[in-house]
């Protein structure tokens, strides 16, 4: 710890962070444009100065680290002129076009102008102008408003990962673009536009739409990955106009990926209002509701409980897999499944399907060993994480990875392909460094768990796991899970412990062994295999694949029209909250199956959603600790009884921007996705 | 500054291909042993000046490629290089590509009129290329020879000491490919006090 003096006031601050932080810390503001405490240090705004004792200069305080006894004054005669003068060189250049710019209202450049500038400018030479650049269609480019921070540039080298951001030229002259204007190809991109302290880049799809003052914002979290990144969701009346990263040092820092920024669009595309029943020429036709329901009801009473099978989509929440349990338990119809993948878990072993060093574990740890984990894909907020990890340790972080090659944003030792090629972590070249390291993370994915081997991967790994971290507290034995609903519907245990990855319930459905399939928002089976004479009801509110099949079509709220519970991939439950009302003659699920429950005479205990949260809550302790990890312990090893059948490991996500029924129907994920992965 | 010849030339004006020659991908991979191996990025100008000049003067886009692979750093790091020096070129310069210094000792030794005399010999602007490509004019900032000004740069040779008659004559020569001198034009012979 060192004493310095700000403004006179004494501070006790720790030793290496620069007078920008310290000043933070002690509650004094300091404008900045380049500076930004994710990011690595650039200094070149020339903002923040501020005066130093024994200095003749004010100097930057963004680059200057603190040292004992260091006197520092942020408003004297000196710090104001400075800044002043910054200001109207920043300002030379900057188009005065705030009132048609997206940025005006939330703009670092409008308010700190209005807080530190002089209020005129004695410029009356040319301005410049600069061509705007192409750089996808997430952002949209104004390059004359830019005033080269370079945080874009530094975001996409050090967190994105990409290096397609670059100054060119210099002095006047210099311009920030992509390499030949290049689309930027990360997942990550468009956080740069939360980045850019001007309206230089702004959001394409949010273009025109709004005033930061006119909307209205709801605390939520994102429910497109497991990751469970913290989110603000904007909308105007009825209306999501955009989605913005909400800070969560534990989960997602202030970064969310592209399609958790963009996909809400979907929500306003192909959505089932109505209910539908298939007529006698097989024709999917408007119904009503009670008709709907009298077939359901015909159909479920004539039936023996075991031909009920039902399958749970991957994004959904708590209480909606809660109620459905406990309707399908009161009826006694206990095929039912969650996992529409067939992923590997071990049944009441919570461990064996979290991520149990949590995210801030990759923090900590030395060593990462990815198996079949397609990351940059399947969480690029962790994927992110893991690189900046790489980056920090002076880029000699080992990462091993088996399963097949696909693009990575930081630098990994390729094991193979095959399942087999696990064995080489063995070797004694990639043992010593296993040994060396304290804290291993592995981490596998749906890749591996989804794969043959699943189970011999899962306990090979596990067997090396244990050997890597003897005698410490350390539990960096991780599982990838790729759906937001999934961790959840385990936890609630929404599955049947009959089927195992080896033997999966949609076999079952292909082979005709049920008659009734009751399908909540699960779009992933294959819909061509299910026999014609199986009863397909389709609770859901897009009209994705599963409708095409569905003979009862029973529309349900989606996502940001309730409340619910959803648990990350670290077991982490958090709470997502209701921005708008569900579309008209549109309920919640738990108040369909209230009423379908009517029919069937069952009694579900519940009578609104509020007491079907309290009542989940009662049987499942630790959901209700909402934002807080339960500790669970590792599961015992098992011995492995066969080798490995040696099978490849693929990736478990081939479209980042569209795997579910919402971002396939959303236009900007497609223009994504015909920008990124043309064939 | 509008150096034109720092614009990226347009798609008819690239190569389809490009690669050093045999004698300059061994004095490449020379290059590359002086710096440490985690500081690659170093070779980076030493390798376009050579791109460049295998290259009839001027850097195209698959040249900047082709570094970016050579070396294993991205691509926008070498384009940031060369657009960043005025040194390198990325659009197609004359055979002769003559760069007049015009900076404060040059100008005081008579370079303004060098420069207009030089537009009416060869009948370009500056940032321009002669019909025939035989010539490119550029105006540059101090070539650091102040002590011979005023100073012209012909592609990678300095012509020192000129005056309008020794300028109009190297022009001469240089257009009727005749052999030139290169350095001081005066009865110097470095940067000695004149006798």
């Amino acid at each position: 710890m060192v004493q310095i003096f700000i403004d006179g006031k004494a501070v006790e601050v720790e030793e290496g962070i620069t007078i920008i932080q310290a000043c933070e810390q002690a509650g004094v503001e300091i404008p900045r444009f380049c500076y930004h405490e994710k990011l690595s240090i650039a200094g070149n705004c020339r903002m923040c100065l501020v005066e130093m004792e024994n200095s003749a200069k004010p100097v930057a305080s963004c680059a200057m680290p603190v040292a004992d006894g260091m006197k520092v004054k942020t408003n004297t005669e000196m710090v104001i002129k400075a800044r002043k003068g910054v200001m109207e060189f920043l300002l030379i250049n900057h188009p005065l076009d705030c009132p048609i710019c997206d940025q005006g209202g939330e703009c670092d450049l409008q308010d700190q102008a209005m807080a530190y500038g002089s209020g005129i400018g004695r410029y009356v030479e040319q301005k410049r102008a600069v061509k705007d650049k192409h750089l996808g269609p997430l952002i949209k480019t104004h390059m004359t408003r830019c005033i080269h921070c370079t945080r874009c540039i530094r975001f996409s080298e050090e967190i994105a990962g990409n290096d397609q951001l670059g100054t060119l030229n210099r002095g006047e002259d210099t311009e920030i673009t992509s390499f030949l204007e290049k689309s930027i190809d990360s997942e990550m991109s468009a956080n740069v536009i939360d980045l850019c302290p001007v309206g230089a880049l702004t959001s394409k799809p949010y273009e025109y739409l709004a005033r930061p003052w006119e909307l209205k914002k709801t605390q939520s979290i994102d429910v497109f990955d497991a990751v469970g990144s913290n989110v603000r969701i904007d909308s105007k009346g009825d209306k999501i106009l955009r989605v913005l990263p909400r800070i969560n040092e534990e989960i997602n820092d202030e970064w969310i990926s592209d399609k958790t920024r963009f996909a809400y669009d979907g929500l306003n595309h192909q959505r089932i209002d109505r209910f539908y029943s298939r007529n006698a020429d097989n024709k999917l036709t408007e119904d009503s509701t009670d008709n709907v329901f009298n077939i359901l009801k015909d159909k479920i009473i004539n039936v023996s409980k075991n031909k009920i099978a039902s399958i749970v989509g991957n994004s959904l929440d708590c209480e909606s897999i809660f109620a459905f349990k406990l309707f399908l338990d009161n009826l006694d119809a206990k095929n039912y499944e969650c996992r529409q993948d067939d992923s590997y878990f071990i049944p009441n072993e919570r461990s064996s399907y979290i991520f149990n060093s949590k995210i801030s574990g990759i923090d900590e740890s030395d060593v990462c060993i990815l198996i079949g984990a397609d990351i940059k894909k399947e969480a690029p907020v962790l994927s992110s994480r893991i690189r900046q990890r790489y980056v920090n340790f002076e880029k000699t972080y080992p990462i091993f990875r088996v399963g097949i090659e696909s693009k990575t944003i930081f630098k990994t030792i390729e094991l193979g392909s095959k399942s087999n090629s696990l064995r080489k972590l063995n070797e004694k070249k990639n043992k010593d460094i296993l040994l060396k390291s304290k804290k291993p993370i592995f981490i596998l994915g749906q890749g591996a768990m989804c794969s043959k081997d699943a189970e011999g991967i899962f306990n090979f790994s596990l067997e090396l796991h244990n050997k890597f971290t003897s005698k410490t507290s350390w539990n960096g034995f991780n599982i990838l899970q790729n759906y937001s609903g999934r961790v959840g519907a385990l936890d609630l245990g929404f599955y049947n412990k009959k089927y195992t990855s080896n033997k999966s319930i949609k076999d079952d459905i292909y082979n005709e062994k049920f008659e009734i399939l009751f399908l909540l928002s699960a779009d992933e089976i294959d819909f061509d295999r299910i026999p014609d004479k199986t009863f397909v009801v389709y609770f859901g509110h897009h009209g994705d694949r599963a409708v095409k099949r569905a003979d009862l079509v029973i529309p349900i709220s989606c996502f940001t029209e309730k409340e619910g519970i959803y648990v990350n991939l670290e077991g982490r439950p958090q709470i997502s909250r209701q921005v708008k009302l569900p579309l008209p003659s549109v309920d919640d699920f738990s108040v369909v199956l209230k009423k379908i429950s009517k029919f069937v005479n069952i009694n579900l205990g519940y009578s609104n959603p509020q007491e079907l949260r309290e009542l989940m809550l009662k049987n499942f302790n630790h959901i209700s600790k909402v934002n807080n990890i339960t500790e669970s312990k590792l599961p015992k090893e098992r011995k492995i009884k066969n080798a490995f059948l040696n099978s490849e490991i693929t990736s478990s996500v081939n479209n980042f921007y569209m795997t579910d029924s919402v971002s396939r129907n959303s236009p900007v994920m497609s223009e994504c996705s015909m920008n990124f992965y043309k064939t | 500054m509008g150096n034109n010849f720092k614009k990226i030339a347009n798609e008819e004006l690239q190569p389809d291909n490009f690669s050093f020659s045999n004698e300059n991908l061994l004095k490449a991979k020379d290059i590359v042993k002086m710096y440490p191996k985690n500081y690659r990025e170093s070779s980076i100008m030493p390798l376009l000046s050579m791109a460049q000049s295998q290259n009839d003067g001027w850097l195209p886009k698959k040249a900047i490629e082709y570094v970016s692979k050579f070396l294993n750093v991205p691509e926008m790091k070498v384009l940031e290089i060369a657009t960043f020096y005025s040194m390198y070129n990325l659009s197609p310069v004359g055979k002769h590509h003559i760069e007049i210094c015009t900076t404060s000792p040059c100008m005081l030794r008579g370079s303004d009129n060098l420069l207009e005399k030089l537009k009416n010999w060869i009948g370009i602007n500056t940032g321009e290329i002669t019909d025939d490509n035989k010539f490119s004019l550029n105006r540059v900032e101090c070539l650091g020879a102040c002590v011979n000004a005023p100073v012209v740069k012909i592609n990678e040779n300095y012509y020192e000491d000129l005056d309008l008659q020794s300028f109009e004559e190297l022009i001469n020569k240089l257009s009727n490919n005749k052999n030139v001198k290169m350095g001081p034009q005066s009865s110097r012979k470095g940067s000695e006090p004149k006798k």
